[in-house]
C-alpha cells in the first residue's frame, strides 16, 4: 500500500500513521494527542464547505484542519 | 504556607475538582515568572492552611503554547510543595506522557485518575496499585463529578505534604531528547496495569454526534440552540433585571433619600444621582451575567463547543478567526463583557485578540433599548422590525469587515487541531459555582469604571452651579458644541452629540440622557425626537451607537482579558472610525439621493 495523506482518507477509513512532517509546535501537540508513528488512525468524519476533519486515535477524538492532516502520512489498512 | 499545584491535560475535570477543593472561594492572583493571572484558593488540610494553585490544562510539558510556556515558568519560578497530578482515567494510554515528564522533575507528586466512573463504561480496567509500584507514587481513582475517592484522595495528599519536595531540575526544556525513554517506559507502564478493549463500544456521545454534527442537519441545529440560548436569557434575565432595578429604585426613594435629605444639594445630587445609580446599573446587570455564564457553563462543560467549532470552522477560518469565535460573537449579542471574558478558551493570542476586536460590534442588549426607543418613535409600526433587522446586519457587517481588515495583523501561528470531548451534562453545583465566581470577578472589574464614569457625567451635567443641569452652559453642554462640528456632517445635533458623549460611558444611559438633556421623558420625549430629527438623522444616530464603543465595562475587560493598553486604545480608535465613517457614509449618500 503507497502512504497517502491523512486529508485524503474518506469518512469510517482506518490507516496506520506512516511519518507527521510538521514544524515543531505542530509536531509536539500531535504527538501529546497520540499521534505516533505506527498507530492506528480512523476518519470519523468531514465538516462541510472542506472543514475540519475529526479523527479517533486510541481513545482520543481530535479535530484538525485539512492543512494539517495534510502533513501526516498514512497507509490505509 | 505550603503550595499545591493542580497539573492535568485539558478536557480531564481539573477545573471541577479545584471548585470542589476550594469550594468556590477562589481568587484570581498574580504570580512570579508569568503575566497570565491564575486562580488560587487556600484550604485547611489537616492542621494546616495550604494554598491551592490551578494551572492552564496542557498536554505538554515541553510544548510551546501560551499555556505551555505559564506552566513552565510557573513551575521554574514558584516550585510547589506537592504536584497534584489529575489523568483521564478514559485517556490514560495518551495522558500518562505528561506524568512521566513531570516525574522527571523530580517532584512531590500525588496522582488523580479521574472520571473513573467515564472509563469503567468504555470497558477499561486501570489497577491504580500496580500502576503506583511500577511508577513509584501515590495513585487514586476518583470521579471528581460524583465526588466519590474524593477524601481518600485528600488524605494521601496530607500525607505527601509532611515530606519536603525533593528537588527540581533548574533547565526543564533540556529533556526533549528522552523522549524515546519516556515512550519506552509509557508502554512498559500500560502493558502491565491497564487493559482497553479494542474497539470502543458504540456509546451515547457517538449516537448524539450522528444527529448534531450530520453535514446538513448540523448547521441548523446549531442556529437553533444558539436562538434557545438568547431567548433563555431574555425571556429570563430581562425580568430579572427590571426587578433589580426597581428593587435599587425602591431603596432609594425609601431609605437614602430621607436619610441623605439633610446633606448639601450638592452633595446629596452627587451621591444619589452620581455614585448610587451608577452602582445601581452595575448590580442591575448582574443577574444577567449569572445566567449567561451558567448557559455558558452548559454549553462549554458539555462539550457542545468544541462541536460548534467543527461545523463553523470552514467560514470562520477565511476571516482569520476560527469555530469558537463564532460562538462568542453571537453571545455578544447578549452582553459584550462575557463574551470578551469567555475567549480564554483560545489558546493562541493572536486569535485571541483577534475576536476579542470583533465582539464589541455585536449588537448588544443594551444598544437594543436604545435602538427600540428611536425606532418607536421615528418609524412606522410595519417599519420598525425591518430597521432593527438592518441594525443586526450592520452588526455582522462591521464584525466580518473588521477581521478580515486585520487577520494579517493578527495571524496566529497556532495550528486548529483540537480534542473533541465525549459529551457530559455539568452538575447543578458546577454550574452555580462558576455563576458565582464569574460575577465577583465582574463586580470587582466593573465596579470602579462605572463609579467613576456616572461621576464624570453627573459633575459634566451639573457644573458649573451657574448653568442649568444639561444645559448647553454646562460642561457637558460647552464639549458638546466643540464636537457638534465633527458631528454635523453625520446628522447628528448637539443634544444628540451629548447623549453619544454618555453613551461611552454605558448605552442604558443613552436615553436617560436625552431625558435630562430635554428636561421629558416616555411619549413626551419620543414626540420631541419625532419632531426634531427626520429618519435618516435618527438612523445615522443608531449606526454610530452600534458600531462605537460599547460601555466603560467592556473597555475595562477588554483591558483586563488583552493586559495590554495599546490594543484596548487601538480597539477603541478603531471602533470610533469605522462608526464616524460608516454614518458618514450613510447620512451623505442618503441625501445625495434627496431623502
Amino acid at each position: 500500500m503507497p502512504a497517502i495523506t491523512l486529508d485524503t482518507l474518506r469518512a469510517g477509513d482506518s490507516a496506520t500513521i506512516v511519518t507527521i512532517h510538521a514544524e515543531a509546535a505542530l509536531h509536539q501537540r500531535l504527538l501529546a494527542l497520540g499521534f505516533r508513528s505506527g498507530r492506528q488512525i480512523e476518519l470519523i468524519r468531514k465538516a462541510s464547505f472542506s472543514g475540519p476533519l475529526q479523527v479517533r486515535i486510541g481513545t482520543t477524538d481530535i479535530l484538525l484542519r485539512l492543512a494539517e492532516a495534510a502533513k501526516i502520512k498514512v497507509c490505509k489498512t | 504556607m505550603k503550595r499545591i499545584a493542580l497539573l492535568g491535560m485539558p478536557n480531564t475535570g481539573k477545573s471541577t475538582l479545584f471548585n470542589r477543593m476550594t469550594g468556590g472561594a477562589a481568587r484570581v492572583g498574580n504570580w512570579p515568572g508569568i503575566t497570565v493571572e491564575l486562580l488560587n484558593g487556600k484550604i485547611l488540610l489537616g492542621a494546616d492552611m495550604v494554598q491551592i494553585i490551578d494551572l492552564p490544562g496542557i498536554y505538554d510539558l515541553h510544548g510551546f503554547s501560551d499555556d505551555e510556556q505559564v506552566v513552565r515558568h510557573f513551575l521554574h519560578d514558584n516550585v510547589p510543595d506537592l504536584a497534584l497530578v489529575i489523568l483521564n482515567a478514559t485517556q490514560i494510554e495518551r495522558q500518562i506522557s505528561l506524568l512521566l515528564q513531570l516525574k522527571q522533575l523530580n517532584l512531590n507528586i500525588v496522582v488523580l485518575l479521574n472520571m473513573s466512573d467515564e472509563a469503567k463504561k468504555y470497558g477499561i480496567t486501570i489497577d491504580s496499585e500496580k500502576m503506583a509500584t511500577l511508577l513509584d507514587v501515590p495513585i487514586f481513582q476518583l470521579s471528581g463529578k460524583y465526588g466519590t475517592g474524593y477524601q481518600e484522595a485528600l488524605k494521601a495528599v496530607t500525607r505527601a505534604l509532611r515530606y519536603p519536595t525533593p528537588g527540581m531540575a533548574a533547565e526543564v526544556r533540556s529533556q526533549l531528547e528522552q523522549d524515546e525513554q519516556l515512550e519506552a517506559e509509557m508502554a512498559q507502564v500500560l502493558k502491565h496495569s491497564v487493559q482497553i478493549p479494542a474497539q470502543l463500544p458504540v456509546n451515547l456521545t457517538e449516537k448524539l454526534d450522528r444527529v448534531m454534527l450530520h453535514p446538513l442537519l448540523g448547521l441548523p441545529i446549531f442556529f437553533g440552540i444558539m436562538y434557545l440560548l438568547f431567548q433563555g436569557i431574555f425571556l429570563l434575565g430581562l425580568p430579572l433585571q427590571t426587578g433589580v432595578a426597581d428593587l435599587l429604585a425602591w431603596l432609594r426613594e425609601t431609605a437614602l433619600v430621607p436619610l441623605l435629605g439633610g446633606l448639601p444639594p450638592f452633595l446629596h445630587g452627587l451621591l444619589l444621582d452620581g455614585i448610587y445609580n451608577g452602582v445601581a446599573t452595575v448590580a442591575a446587570f448582574v443577574p444577567i451575567i449569572i445566567l449567561f455564564f451558567v448557559l455558558m457553563a452548559i454549553v462549554e462543560d458539555s462539550g457542545y463547543l468544541s462541536r460548534a467549532a467543527f461545523l463553523m470552522d470552514a467560514l470562520m477560518a477565511k476571516m482569520g478567526l476560527d469555530g469558537r469565535g463564532f460562538v462568542m460573537l453571537l453571545m455578544g449579542f447578549g452582553c459584550n463583557v462575557p463574551a470578551l471574558m469567555g475567549t480564554r478558551v483560545m489558546r493562541s493570542r493572536a486569535m485571541r485578540l483577534l475576536t476579542m476586536l470583533v465582539i464589541p460590534f455585536s449588537l448588544c442588549s443594551a444598544r437594543l433599548q436604545v435602538f427600540v426607543f428611536i425606532t418607536a418613535a421615528l418609524f412606522t409600526a410595519r417599519a420598525a422590525p425591518l430597521v432593527l433587522f438592518s441594525l443586526y446586519l450592520f452588526s455582522f457587517a462591521a464584525a466580518i469587515l473588521t477581521a478580515l481588515l486585520f487577520k494579517s495583523k493578527f495571524q496566529n501561528s497556532e495550528p486548529f487541531v483540537l480534542e473533541l470531548p465525549p459529551y457530559r451534562f455539568p452538575t447543578l453545583r458546577q454550574m452555580v459555582l462558576r455563576g458565582w465566581l464569574e460575577v465577583t470577578h465582574f463586580l470587582r472589574r466593573a465596579s470602579q469604571f462605572i463609579i467613576a464614569g456616572v461621576v464624570l457625567v453627573w459633575l459634566l451635567t451639573h457644573l458649573p452651579p451657574s448653568a442649568a443641569p444639561a444645559s448647553a452652559d454646562s460642561y457637558a453642554g460647552i464639549l458638546g458644541g466643540w464636537l457638534h462640528p465633527l458631528f454635523a456632517p453625520l446628522g447628528i445635533t448637539p443634544e444628540l452629540t451629548i447623549a453619544l458623549l454618555f453613551g461611552f460611558v454605558a448605552k442604558e444611559i443613552v436615553i436617560g440622557s436625552l431625558a435630562v438633556i430635554y428636561g421629558m421623558s416616555g411619549d413626551a420625549l419620543s414626540g420631541v425626537l419625532g419632531q426634531q430629527l427626520d429618519w435618516v438623522q435618527a438612523y445615522s444616530f443608531m449606526l454610530f451607537t452600534l458600531v462605537y464603543t460599547p460601555c466603560l465595562s467592556t473597555i475595562a475587560t477588554l483591558k483586563s482579558e488583552s493586559k495590554h493598553n495599546g490594543f484596548t486604545l487601538f480597539s477603541i480608535v478603531w471602533s470610533l472610525t469605522l462608526a464616524w465613517l460608516l454614518s458618514f457614509a450613510f447620512y451623505q449618500g442618503a441625501r445625495a439621493l434627496g431623502y
